[in-house]
């Protein structure tokens, strides 16, 4: 009883006051998004870091579908296009028509645009979550897809729409003509947006979200519509979704077709699974590490994308928790102090790992140059050493750094996981 | 007198061509302990989705407290004050104990579908769930996952999922189903603590349970009531003994 009794104080001294600990980490990414342009501050790192915000937000929206409401959608990108052509239309509007609208506050009207098409669309297609929502979304989005190419006054047909985002008034002598400008209010809307989903997340109607994906039945016979719930979450994600959009067409001051199409409603969701959609900071990551393939590997490389398939089905397969539960894994040996034991395994099967993703993106490389690259241009470098990659050599080089690596893995691999075991092992056996 | 907690009159319910329930009438006052026997696949979990919004019936009404519910949808009879439990287990497995009861409280203590409070910080909120865990003995695991609790500790949680909400009336399908004979007996006085001054509905297998906790039992064969009465003139019942060839009922002394 008295043990009990603790519980329930303690819980409620917690429901009453702030836990700080829990606020370090938006303190955290308050700093660092303040002090980030200064370390990337030239235009390219600034348009980076931009890209990276609007991602972010982008895949903490999706991810109130799929990992908070479990509810797979084909079409995201709908929304966020959608908000985003609205938005570019506003610029317009204050650029021709002398309407008065700052452009901090642009992003509310393409979260609101999004959440009225996410009202439309949800009021039919949250009626049951699965396959039907799933294949509702992917209609929706060929749907709206295709519209894009036919209603021109609107998406501009496959030119798109562009305007200016200068034009607006000034608020505090502020045009917005710089990226950093530009870079400082999308961190703004970044940590709002961020901090609102996750507010969300604890909310009656969030909690029930979880609820009903896990299971819809459960939640029914509590007293809760699971139809109704999902529209909930499926506006919100609608709104964030406009959001994006909105930060989109400022960054970019164009928006296409593209926008809208299955590709990005694809890649969003990529970047969900990639980041893990079990966890709240899990879009976050997954938004960071597509957004550097994206733009620095695609700089060294023409086949990023293969790259990037290639992480993506190796995620789904091996770590279904994403990039997050891969490091999420590493805090039971960290709880029990044995974290350090298994930076000899790693470091053993780094060499043979590191082996066999440099030969074999070799081999791909060389193949890809000598089927694709200009006629009579057989000179490619690699990692600093150049060579002609129609001769057999080089490839027959990668091969067989990859192969060696292969067969070096499997040596290795029986101990490494021995070593994991042993560290996920709250015994003291040594 | 007011009126029946549960009053089914006429209920049929067919699917495709075949009758599951066939003409039930049965009235539940308030505040009775009613236990639903009858053998394998004569409707008893049929009987149960149809009173509470699952299946609608094919023809026949159901009332709760006098009003028609049997076109209405499971959340809706919910908010009326009649709460269930399933006979395969049915919790959030991946969420904590504490979380499973807290859910099962958020809409009787009028949050809704809100999303402008956080649950975290809601004292009362967090004071009821602690309230419930103490109930059902489960204070001490209310950080656990509901997915690892053993067997007999997640029928229990269920328990308390079903009675959160503060429903006054409690239907449980097969409580005690598949466990030990200790954790049947504890599960028995679970429900008798947590049931009290309410009307209680469950459907069992075990007699020995549904002799113990019942006031009233009805016996339902192929779709239809053969006898509902006091556990002693169900006993004696000739066309129920037929219907369980005597032996299980004997055993039940």
């Amino acid at each position: 009883m008295s043990l009990a009794g603790e519980t329930n104080a303690s819980a409620q001294a917690g429901a009453n006051s702030v836990n700080w600990l829990r606020l370090l980490p938006w303190g955290l990414a308050v700093v660092l998004l303040a002090i980030l342009p200064f370390v990337f501050g030239s235009g390219a790192g600034l348009t980076v870091l931009n890209q990276m915000a609007i991602t972010i937000i982008f895949a903490l929206a999706y991810n109130m579908l799929l990992g908070q409401g479990g509810m797979l959608s084909f079409g995201h990108a709908v929304y966020m296009g959608l908000g985003g052509f609205f938005c570019v239309h506003l610029m317009n509007r204050v650029e021709f028509d002398g309407l008065w609208l700052p452009l901090p506050l642009l992003p509310l009207f393409g979260g609101l645009f999004g959440l009225l098409f996410a009202v439309i669309v949800g009021s039919f297609s949250t009626r049951r979550a699965g396959t039907v929502f799933a294949m509702i979304s992917l209609g929706v989005g060929e749907l709206i897809a295709a519209c894009s190419i036919i209603i021109v006054a609107f998406f501009g047909g496959e030119e798109g729409v562009s305007a200016d985002r200068t034009m607006g008034p000034a608020l505090l002598g502020i045009d917005f003509s710089s990226q950093k400008e530009v870079y400082y209010l999308s961190a703004c809307w970044l940590l709002i947006s961020a901090a609102a989903m996750y507010l969300y997340s604890r909310t009656p109607v969030g909690r029930m979200a979880n609820a009903v994906r896990d299971n819809e039945e459960r939640a029914e016979f509590l007293g809760y519509s699971q139809r109704k719930v999902r529209f909930m979450s499926f506006c919100a994600s609608g709104f964030f979704a406009g959001i994006a959009g909105a930060l989109f067409a400022i960054n970019f001051e164009i928006l296409t077709e593209e926008n809208l199409n299955l590709a990005t409603s694809g890649s969003v969701l990529l970047i969900t699974f990639l980041g893990g959609v079990g966890f709240f900071v899990g879009p976050i990551i997954g938004a960071i590490v597509f957004t550097l393939l994206q733009t620095v590997l695609s700089l060294f490389t023409e086949i990023w994308q293969l790259y990037l398939g290639i992480l993506f089905v190796m995620t789904v397969m091996f770590f279904p928790f994403g990039l997050t539960g891969l490091i999420a894994i590493h805090f039971r040996p960290y709880q029990l102090g044995k974290l350090g034991t298994l930076i000899i395994p790693y470091a053993l099967i780094a060499g043979p790992a590191l082996g066999f993703a440099l030969g074999s993106a070799c081999v791909m490389e060389i193949l890809f140059h000598a089927r694709h690259a200009a006629l009579g241009d057989e000179t490619m470098t690699l990692l600093g050493v150049s060579f002609n990659s129609h001769s057999p050599a080089p490839l027959l080089l990668a091969v067989a750094v990859a192969g060696l690596s292969v067969w070096a893995l499997r040596k290795l691999l029986p101990a490494f996981k021995d070593a994991w075991d042993e560290a996920n092992h709250a015994g003291d056996a040594s | 007198m007011s009126a029946a907690a549960i009053e089914l009159e006429g209920m049929c319910k067919s699917f495709g061509r075949v009758e599951i329930i066939r003409n039930v009438s049965l009235s539940i006052t308030k505040g009775e302990r009613h236990a639903i026997i009858g053998p394998n696949g004569a409707g008893k979990s049929t009987m149960f989705n149809l009173i509470t919004g699952k299946y609608h019936p094919t023809s026949g009404t159901v009332r709760l407290h006098g009003e028609v519910v049997d076109q209405l949808k499971p959340y809706e009879i919910n908010r009326r004050g009649l709460s269930r439990s399933f006979q395969i287990t049915n919790i959030f497995a991946k969420m904590t104990v504490f979380e499973n009861i807290r859910c099962g409280l958020l809409w009787s203590m009028n949050y809704k579908y809100s999303f402008w409070h956080l649950v975290d910080r809601q004292p009362g909120l967090t004071a009821r769930a602690h309230e419930i865990l103490e109930q059902i003995n489960m204070a001490d695991k209310h950080a656990t996952l509901a997915g690892v609790l053993t067997y007999a500790e997640q029928r229990a949680l269920e328990i308390g999922i079903t009675i959160a909400g503060g429903a006054d009336i409690i239907m449980l399908d097969e409580p005690t189903a598949g466990m030990s004979a200790s954790e049947t007996e504890y599960i028995v006085e679970l429900i008798r603590k947590v049931t009290e001054n309410k009307t209680l509905v469950v459907v069992e297998h075990d007699m020995g349970v549904v002799f113990d906790l019942a006031d009233r039992i009805s016996v339902l064969v192929y779709g239809e009531i053969i006898a509902s009465d006091t556990p002693q003139n169900v006993r004696a019942n000739p066309a129920v003994q037929e219907a369980y060839l005597g032996t299980v009922l004997e055993g039940a002394d």
